[in-house]
């Protein structure tokens, strides 16, 4: 019997032939935290009495808070820098980019085991790294031993085919298989994606699938590794990096969801679950007091072509703050020489740091009460963005650059 | 042999909802920070908890971010067990990890402030309030020998590797 992604995956790094259900010990190939979950994974670490496996595989990301809003967070951010300088392992400063945007641009390779202390590290499955989110504890056995326990996930296949109609993304395919299956509808699974539109799909499309793997509860969103893959590790430089990585054609799933992305539709998340989803046109008329675009999850430079390509020459809606999150600074510098930045500061946008910014309420853009916000990031839980009387909807980049105009969600078709 | 009260919880408590990120500036001081447990699903929960009590959830618990402070501010809370319906991948192993045991049962037969005594060598759970008996899904080898030791950190300290 032949095997799926993560069973190859885990096979070659624990050395065994692992199977779905089984529970291996595999090596770890990058490990990682970031500012807000990396204190607490270091004092872990420290009390172990263990030393740094690897400390050119181990990096800490200054990321959640950038620049820090307040004294506390300074001070982490002071004590993951001492850190980094007394172990030698890598400290990716405030102002390079969320930890998962710079883990696919500089670390990741395809068949590589990724583990970090943030729930979205399954966004490096996109480029066909088994990469997943563990907490304090586990990613500082991973900083120590090099290496972790893994029980090996069953995988769902989501094949998908056809073309996507003009104004629909890959963001719209994963919140519709999200609504779909449900928030737990992948927990403890593997969801491994194929079928032509896969093929077709960009890489910046591939990570905003796989970053969301998490949000139906799956322990990774797997993509193979193809032509495509090997042109974009070229393009960041580590063209060697690559190796070819794809499911056996005999694997065996436990499930095959067929989807058929011509027929898909703009779909937004409403509050305040990631499957509680709905067609974009059929919420028009819901006000939006502020839209985010960017992060982790679309905050790439095709994100921020299509929210310039609506947005440019126009303003955003009276009494609406639009906020762009750049992912990462090498995203931030493509989007300044493509003229993306200038067509979006014109349109009135505010251009944060890169980073994760107000995604997860710790300031930039925290809602006020009652207030109601499109995002292109991933979650809209009660208190995602720092007030639990705020209401969150989730959209693709062109959903949110459309409703900014209108100041209400509008299906971006009305607008292309 | 544990014992405690029942505070009832929904479907999809959140690790937003058990430690928004709004108080991540308190990461580092864990005191403060475990005042504001569970604050966006019950704003009272932490002055009722006592030493020994039980979280009881629905479907999906835990579900969101890595953040292993959200089992941790449970545990100081002093609750002994977390169950639920189902329980979200990475809380699961973090509550192991914290020695913090998470029970897999059909907790729509439990109520909110009913007395229960759960056996974990036995795998069972006694409501003594309405008299129901429960089972709990079984948690892998390595798990319970993670549990044994209280947690992940010891048991590296322990045995200075981890063994299957």
């Amino acid at each position: 019997m032949g095997k799926t992604i993560a069973e190859k995956i885990l096979s070659e790094k624990s050395g065994s032939d692992a199977k779905a259900g089984d529970i291996v010990i595999a090596r770890v190939d990058l490990a990682f935290v970031q500012d807000t979950t990396g204190p607490l994974t270091i004092r872990q670490f420290q009390t172990s009495g263990m030393t740094l496996a690897n400390p050119g595989k181990t990096v800490l990301f200054i990321d959640h808070a950038v620049p820090s809003p307040n004294a506390n967070l300074s001070n982490d951010h002071i004590f993951l820098r001492e850190f980094a300088r007394q172990s030698n392992c890598i400290l990716s400063e405030a102002g390079e980019g969320v930890c998962h945007q710079v883990v696919i641009e500089t670390y990741a390779c395809p068949g590589d085991v990724v583990v970090g202390s943030d729930s979205h590290t399954v966004t490096a499955g996109g480029l066909g790294a088994f990469a997943t989110g563990m907490g304090s504890s586990d990613v500082a056995v991973a900083f120590g031993l090099g290496k972790n326990w893994f029980r090996v996930p069953e995988s769902l296949q989501i094949a998908v085919s056809g073309n996507f109609q003009k104004g629909v993304s890959a963001k719209d395919l994963i919140l519709h298989l999200i609504g779909k299956i449900g928030a737990d509808g992948a927990t403890y699974k593997s969801l491994e994606f194929s079928g032509d539109t896969v093929n077709n799909m960009s890489m910046s499309g591939r990570f905003t699938v796989a970053n969301m793997a998490v949000e139906a509860g799956a322990k990774v969103g797997l993509f193979p590794a193809d032509e495509k893959t090997a042109a974009y590790l070229e393009g960041e430089g580590r063209g060697s990096d690559y190796q070819p990585l794809a499911a056996d054609a005999d694997a065996e799933y436990e499930k095959t969801i067929e989807i058929d992305a011509s027929k898909l539709e703009p779909t937004v998340s409403k509050p305040h679950t990631v499957d509680n989803t709905a067609l974009a046109k059929e919420l028009k008329g819901t006000k939006i007091q502020q839209v985010v675009i960017g992060t982790c999850t679309n905050g790439r430079l095709e994100d921020l072509a299509v929210a310039a390509g609506i947005l440019k020459k126009k303003r955003p809606a009276r009494d609406l703050r639009l906020i762009i999150a750049p992912a990462s600074r090498s995203v931030l510098l493509d989007a300044i020489a493509m003229g993306y930045i200038a067509e979006l500061v014109e349109a009135g946008a505010i251009i944060l740091p890169p980073g994760c910014g107000p995604c997860l309420g710790l300031h930039q853009g925290v809602l006020g009460d009652g207030e109601t916000c499109l995002s292109t990031a991933n979650r809209n839980f009660e208190g995602r963005m720092g007030n639990p009387k705020g209401f969150i909807y989730l959209a693709s980049p062109a959903t949110a650059a459309a409703s900014a105009l209108t100041g209400e969600i509008t299906d971006p078709r009305e607008v292309l | 042999m544990l014992q405690g009260k029942v505070h009832k919880f929904g479907d999809s408590i959140s690790t937003d909802h058990i430690i928004p990120g709004r108080y991540a500036h308190l990461r580092s001081n864990l005191p403060e920070l475990a005042k504001h447990v569970l604050e966006d699903a019950d704003v009272d929960f932490v002055n009722k908890v006592k030493e020994g009590d039980f979280v009881v959830g629905g479907s999906n618990f835990g579900l969101g971010s890595s953040r292993e402070h959200a089992p941790l501010v449970i545990k100081m809370a002093g609750v002994s067990a977390i169950l639920a319906k189902s329980v979200a991948r990475i809380f699961f192993r973090n509550a192991i990890n914290l020695g913090l045991p998470v029970l897999i049962c059909d907790t729509d037969k439990i109520n909110d402030g009913d007395e229960l005594e759960i056996d974990l060598a036995a795998g069972t759970i006694k409501d003594l309030t309405n008299g129901t008996e429960l089972t709990f899904g079984k948690i892998p080898d390595v798990m319970l020998a993670i549990l044994d030791d209280g947690g992940l950190i010891p048991y590296i300290h322990k045995h200075g590797d981890i063994k299957l």
